[in-house]
């Protein structure tokens, strides 16, 4: 078990270092450098741009560059060690001088915790999503599949198709148009992200597709186990219809459910950029978004790290939390 | 004098078909089965209406959707007219947008992006996957663990961000600029989801290599390339047509997404372009206006979501039709 979750975060090493050469490659090969501005702006000259470029090592080869954005390199002006990427230093951002992008991303500002930098918001925005979608698809995916083929049932199904097929900007669009802007029942524009009531929308539009996907899981996996024969058995010897339900069936039909947990967590962090834009939410998405918007090219690079990194953990945490939850696996090769 | 007739079919062996009814096809016993589900077949209607409204835009839009009308901005649709207090003109049934062009007309143009979207890259990677897909499963080796350490890292990548960094880097080169940038963008799509659905295939073709069916083929000396492509690749042709109805929907939000994030289509402004617009670059000129003209946002917003789930319902419809144990139980 040790040795193979060692083995497993060993491989994310290769994976995580292919996603940034890879990143890299496409992001060097766009046209024009991190010192041209607009033509409005008061332009670098070119003694300037040189300089610049010597002392942030943009003068060195690409392989060369691609090792110090990695592993680290001597200052050729300071002449000290930077560390690169896995000391955690994702270098300067291009277009917020004098701030890092892991300053940017990870620390709050003065006087608050954690929880305010702006992956801070973003966990906690991907968690209030992925415990909304459990705690109420799961219940509708067990109502489903109880009471197969009734109203409910169909009810059910429905939210569950259209939850899985509208996508989540879309659902946005439409509740932002009806609740703010036709029937003025919510703030979009919001300055004081610490009033809890601010959080439901995004919250909502965030998790509802993974609350239909969630939902749509636990009927189908539901219904699977209905029909075994060890819960004709339970039901047989006369245990009650709670116990049958609750311990017989959802210990089983929830570990399909329970896999898709971690994978779906990330894609709630990783897919929220565009909801926190169009909510103006302060978290990891929306300053991902403004890096696109000003090319700030190392800005989106240690983003894009950042989340393969998310979800890489995500898919190693499934094959991990299988094995808790159901004693049939086993990983050992 | 009555002559006998001779009997003609006595001296000889009864022909096949007079005594078995020819059986229907697997295909056709499925598209039986397909257009019995209602909801399917509602969504084949809703996804030929788009088709045909992208082939003919220029015929079915009611007006040039690239020409100014001055002193026109905003204007409300004709249904919606007490909305603002711009007065509403009847030939303008969505209303205009930021500069006074019309809404419906732009909206008809945008389908034929996203439909050429949705449909293009998926040909592409349909071939793609299929060919090395059937290679891996069927080659086996090393080509095969190749395959499987490739897709191991481009699922590692967070597929969205994929496209928004080559759209944001290569945007402005020579290829970033051909077709509005469309074709940089199937080229992104088609990199990234060539890899699912080569490991469907091949896992496909591990199956099936061991049926029997294969084996007898391969007894009777028939040649590798006859048993991939007459023995094999029919059999797993099911799960393909399946993915790849989900696939088309996937890429049209995709498009939407990086259009709404003003990285997708470049929006043309002379009007012999063939791609005017996409719905994905009309929500983000649309998100600029929500309250002055909503419809600029709702209209492509209402579009996206019908293709999306039409495309569900097909899916979901022949997923049952292809493979009628898995019924019910997804």
């Amino acid at each position: 078990m040790v040795t193979y979750l060692f083995r497993r975060l060993f491989w994310l090493i290769p994976v995580l270092i292919t996603v940034s050469a890879v990143t890299f490659i496409i992001m060097r090969s766009a046209p024009g450098g991190p010192w041209d501005t607009d033509a409005d702006r008061r332009q670098v000259d070119a003694a300037t741009a040189k300089s610049l470029a010597a002392y942030y090592g943009l003068d060195k080869p690409m392989w060369r560059q691609f090792m110090a954005y990695v592993i680290g390199d001597t200052n050729s002006q300071t002449k000290e060690y930077v560390c690169g990427m896995i000391c955690g230093n994702l270098g300067p951002s291009y277009r917020q001088r004098g701030r890092t992008v892991q300053d940017i991303l990870f620390s709050a500002p003065e006087g608050k915790t954690f929880w305010q930098s702006r992956f801070g918001y973003s966990i906690r925005l991907g968690v209030m999503a992925l415990a909304m979608a459990v705690f109420i698809g799961i219940p509708i995916g067990i109502i489903a599949a109880l009471k197969q083929n009734t109203i409910a049932d169909y009810v059910a199904l429905f939210i569950a198709t259209s939850g899985i097929s509208v996508p989540s900007f879309v659902l946005a669009i439409f509740l932002i148009i009806i609740f703010a802007s036709k029937l003025h029942w919510i703030d979009i524009v919001v300055d004081d992200w610490t009033q809890v009531k601010y959080w439901f929308m995004p919250m909502i539009v965030l998790g509802f597709g993974t609350l239909a996907f969630t939902a749509r899981l636990t009927r189908s996996s539901m219904l699977e186990v209905i029909r075994q024969d060890y819960v004709r058995t339970a039901r047989a010897k006369g245990l009650a219809e709670r116990a049958v339900v609750f311990v017989h069936m959802l210990k089983n039909a929830l570990i399909p459910v329970i896999t898709i947990l971690g994978p779906a967590l990330a894609g709630l962090v990783t897919g929220s950029f565009i909801i926190e834009t169009m909510f103006s939410f302060p978290g990891m998405g929306r300053a991902y978004v403004q890096a696109i918007g000003q090319r700030d090219y190392s800005m989106i690079m240690g983003t894009t790290l950042i989340y393969a990194a998310l979800v890489a953990i995500a898919n190693l945490s499934v094959d991990l939390i299988y094995v808790f939850i159901d004693p049939r696996i086993r990983l050992e090769e | 004098m009555a002559t006998i007739q001779p009997a003609t079919t006595n001296n000889k062996i009864v022909e096949l078909k007079d005594v078995f009814k020819p059986g229907k096809s697997l295909g056709q016993e499925a598209w039986s089965r397909l257009i019995r589900n209602k909801a399917s077949v509602i969504g084949m209607i809703i996804i030929s209406f788009f088709i045909i409204l992208a082939a003919f835009a220029s015929v079915l839009s009611p007006m040039n959707p690239l020409e100014i009308h001055s002193g026109k901005k905003f204007m409300p649709p004709p249904f919606d007219a007490g909305a603002t207090n711009i007065k509403a003109e009847p030939e303008y049934l969505l209303g205009t947008d930021s500069l006074g062009r019309d809404v419906l007309s732009r909206v008809i143009y945008g389908a034929r992006v996203s439909m050429m979207v949705g449909f293009l890259p998926t040909a592409i990677i349909l071939l793609i996957g299929t060919s090395v897909g059937m290679l891996a499963g069927y080659v086996g080796g090393r080509v095969d663990n190749l395959l499987m350490r490739l897709t191991d890292v481009i699922y590692a990548f967070p597929d969205l961000l994929f496209f928004i960094i080559v759209m944001v880097a290569l945007r402005d080169t020579p290829i970033g600029q051909l077709m509005n940038g469309l074709l940089l963008l199937f080229a992104a799509l088609a990199i990234v989801n060539w890899v699912g659905v080569a490991r469907l295939v091949r896992g496909q073709v591990l199956s099936l290599k061991q049926k029997e069916f294969v084996e007898a083929a391969r007894c009777i000396g028939v040649k590798d390339s006859r048993i991939m492509f007459r023995h094999i690749l029919p059999n797993s042709l099911g799960p393909l047509i399946v993915s790849a109805a989900f696939t088309v929907p996937g890429l049209i939000i995709t498009e939407a997404i990086l259009g709404y994030l003003g990285v997708g289509l470049r929006p043309a402004t002379d009007s012999t372009s063939f791609f005017i617009t996409s719905w994905g670059t009309l929500m983000l000129d649309g998100q600029t206006a929500i309250n002055s003209q909503p419809y600029l946002l709702l209209a492509p917003a209402i579009c996206v979501a019908l293709v999306v789930l039409a495309f569900t319902f097909l899916g979901d419809g022949l997923r049952d039709a292809l493979d009628p144990r898995m019924r019910g139980t997804q």
